[in-house]
């Protein structure tokens, strides 16, 4: 019933969309590391990407890598603009107001999104040559496809190289490790939170041209579960730690597309309900996650 | 201390009766508009003020209230649910455990058990998630609303899925409301002031403290989230039989956020503050409500509410009522 060329075609749907998480939690594991934040807004950010590239894309008709590049930037800039206008007076406070500000900022631009744009969901369309279709002999796929998955990992090779051997990196963990040591050791603290937030967030937009590019659909509403998703895919991983993100988002995309491909088809609006449940599950037996180290409690 | 005690509790009973002649002179001279509004502030302070006992009180930063109104929600509507409605609508009959096919639960006792088993699934939800510290607490949470309103969506037999259900009969009125209101606070005030609430919110200032002092954590953290989760389902059956019909997409995200909105501008852990902050929302939905209508800016309420939570947040964090800690 179930052949080997069906298995193939959804195991690489779950990659995609493991990748979209993966790419999501990269971003969200760096600053929740060194601000103990859960980045809500980080979710809202894929939906300013997708649209930024659907306007700048098809309405202005820039070239497609120009776009990227320009999408890239913009989601940049908003990352390091959420931490200035918000996240950075509020630090050294209490954790659950960072929290609430980020839940504000994500409402906040979801509903802009959907003043601005209409509530209706928007068809996305990549270009022509981007959607040319491959076949062999267990896999029919898209240029698009192995495009995301390759562009995928080069930012995780990437990202990984630069916080593990770049001197910005290295301060960068150094500031997760520990905040005030780190400050005492001169490190300087609003610069690498700025440029975790200006990466993070610049991946963030990223994934909503991607997620525009695999779904063909694009709406203002589309950040929210898929930021918290994210997120569960950073606890799952374990927290703090960035190949654990990225694990993370490879089981949690994994999991939802083989769960709705081989459960009987009344389970697959259960999609939603079963990425919960893995987070419960994996929060019951191993609470810092599957790579995470056990956290110390910050006063 | 005990002749202290007795004048608060007839403070309190002046002070319903004193509310409820308000109430009927409201009922006489108000318009039906008017009215609406009235009763819906009732509703969401039940919410609120039940939320505060988990989230202001004891510190567990919960995202799930919009689940336990949920299930408030639909087990007092599917138990009161008319007899001569239910074949039409395919509602399932109750089992003779809970009357037989030929009952129809009346609105008391239905709300009672909406309340009930919303305390249920707190205790199930609760026994694994309040071991979880701060934000894993509130993702948690905020996954179990997620998975409610997937069970809402998808059990058709149950809840006729996205559809919802409607022709609800329209029991709340505003003295149900407001009386359950006074219930709330009287609990919650209650508890505040006794040895639970003294533990509670030891817990909320230092955890670790409060357990070298002899309190075991997680039956204050369980008792609070049981408690809440009861009103919450009491506020989730009073709201559905106000407005007559519910569909699961109501008691998603948004409804948790407006709970929590209402919250933190009124003031975390304090007695008024969820008062002041549903009645202000509130009022501020219904006079924005023109114009969002008027200009077509759908989306525009919630975007002030997020930005009145932002401001709150950066400005004056403790809410209205709040008093600013000394650090």
């Amino acid at each position: 019933m179930f052949s080997i060329s069906y298995l193939a075609q959804q195991s690489m749907n779950g990659v995609i969309l493991g990748c979209i998480y993966a790419l999501l939690a990269l971003g969200m594991t760096v600053v929740y590391g060194i601000l103990r934040l859960i980045n809500f807004a980080h979710g809202a950010l894929i939906t300013l990407g997708a649209f930024f590239f659907y306007f700048i894309f098809f309405k202005a008709g820039l070239p497609f890598i120009a776009t990227i590049f320009l999408l890239l930037g913009f989601g940049g800039v908003m990352g390091i603009v959420l931490d200035t206008v918000a996240y950075r007076k509020l630090r050294g406070g209490p954790e659950v107001a960072l929290l609430i500000t980020s839940l504000g900022f994500y409402t906040f631009i979801e509903n802009f999104m959907k003043m601005l744009v209409s509530p209706q969901p928007y068809a996305f369309k990549v270009p022509q040559y981007l959607v040319t279709l491959h076949r062999t002999s267990y896999l029919t796929f898209r240029t698009i496809d192995i495009f995301i998955i390759i562009a995928s990992i080069l930012i995780m090779l990437l990202f990984h190289l630069f916080v593990k051997y770049s001197k910005m990196g290295i301060a960068m963990r150094a500031t997760s490790e520990n905040l005030e040591v780190a400050e005492i050791m001169g490190i300087e603290i609003n610069k690498v939170i700025s440029i975790a937030f200006l990466i993070g967030s610049a991946i963030a937009a990223f994934t909503g041209f991607m997620w525009g590019a695999k779904y063909g659909q694009i709406s203002y509403d589309m950040g929210f579960l898929t930021g918290v998703k994210a997120f569960v895919a950073v606890v799952v991983g374990g927290v703090g730690s960035i190949p654990g993100a990225m694990l993370g988002g490879f089981i949690l995309g994994l999991a939802e597309i083989l769960s709705i491909a081989f459960l009987p088809t009344t389970f697959a609006e259960y999609r939603d309900a079963i990425v919960f449940a893995i987070l419960i599950m994996v929060l019951l037996v191993r609470p810092s996650g599957i790579m995470g180290v056990k956290e110390e409690v910050r006063a | 201390m005990k002749e202290r005690k007795i004048p608060t509790e007839i403070w309190f009973i002046v002070g319903g009766l004193l509310l409820f002649l308000a109430l009927f002179g409201a009922t006489r001279f108000l318009n039906r508009y008017i009215l609406h509004i009235v009763i819906l502030i009732g509703i969401y302070s039940i919410a609120t003020v039940s939320l505060n006992l988990t989230n202001g009180y004891t510190g567990l930063f919960s995202l799930g209230h919009a689940a336990f109104m949920a299930v408030g929600a639909y087990t007092s509507t599917l138990l009161a649910f008319p007899l001569t409605l239910r074949k039409a609508y395919e509602l399932p009959l109750l089992p003779s455990l809970l009357g037989g096919p030929e009952a129809a639960w009346p609105f008391l006792p239905a709300l009672i058990a909406g309340g009930l088993m919303a305390s249920f699934c707190a205790i199930l939800i609760g026994a694994p998630v309040l071991r979880l510290r701060g934000h894993y607490l509130s993702v948690a949470s905020l996954g179990f609303m997620v998975i409610v309103v997937t069970l809402a969506k998808t059990l058709r037999d149950i809840t006729r899925g996205s559809m919802g259900i409607n022709a609800i009969p329209s029991y709340t009125n505003i003295y149900w409301t407001y009386f359950w209101l006074l219930v709330t606070i009287y609990v919650v005030w209650r508890i505040v002031n006794s040895r639970f609430g003294r533990a509670m919110i030891a817990i909320r200032e230092d955890e670790v403290a409060a357990q070298v002092l002899g309190i075991y954590p997680m039956k204050y953290k369980l008792l609070s989230f049981v408690i809440g989760a009861f009103f919450a389902g009491v506020a989730g059956g009073l709201y559905a039989h106000f407005t007559k019909a519910i569909r699961p997409f109501e008691f998603s995200f948004f409804l948790t956020f407006q709970i929590v909105v209402m919250l933190i501008i009124g003031g975390m852990g304090t007695m008024s503050g969820p008062l002041v902050g549903a009645a202000s929302l509130i009022a501020l939905r219904y006079a924005l409500k023109p114009v969002e209508e008027h200009f077509k800016l759908y989306g525009f309420i919630e975007l002030v509410y997020a930005i009145l939570l932002i401001v709150i947040m950066l400005w004056k964090p403790e809410g209205i009522m709040g008093k600013r800690l000394k650090r």
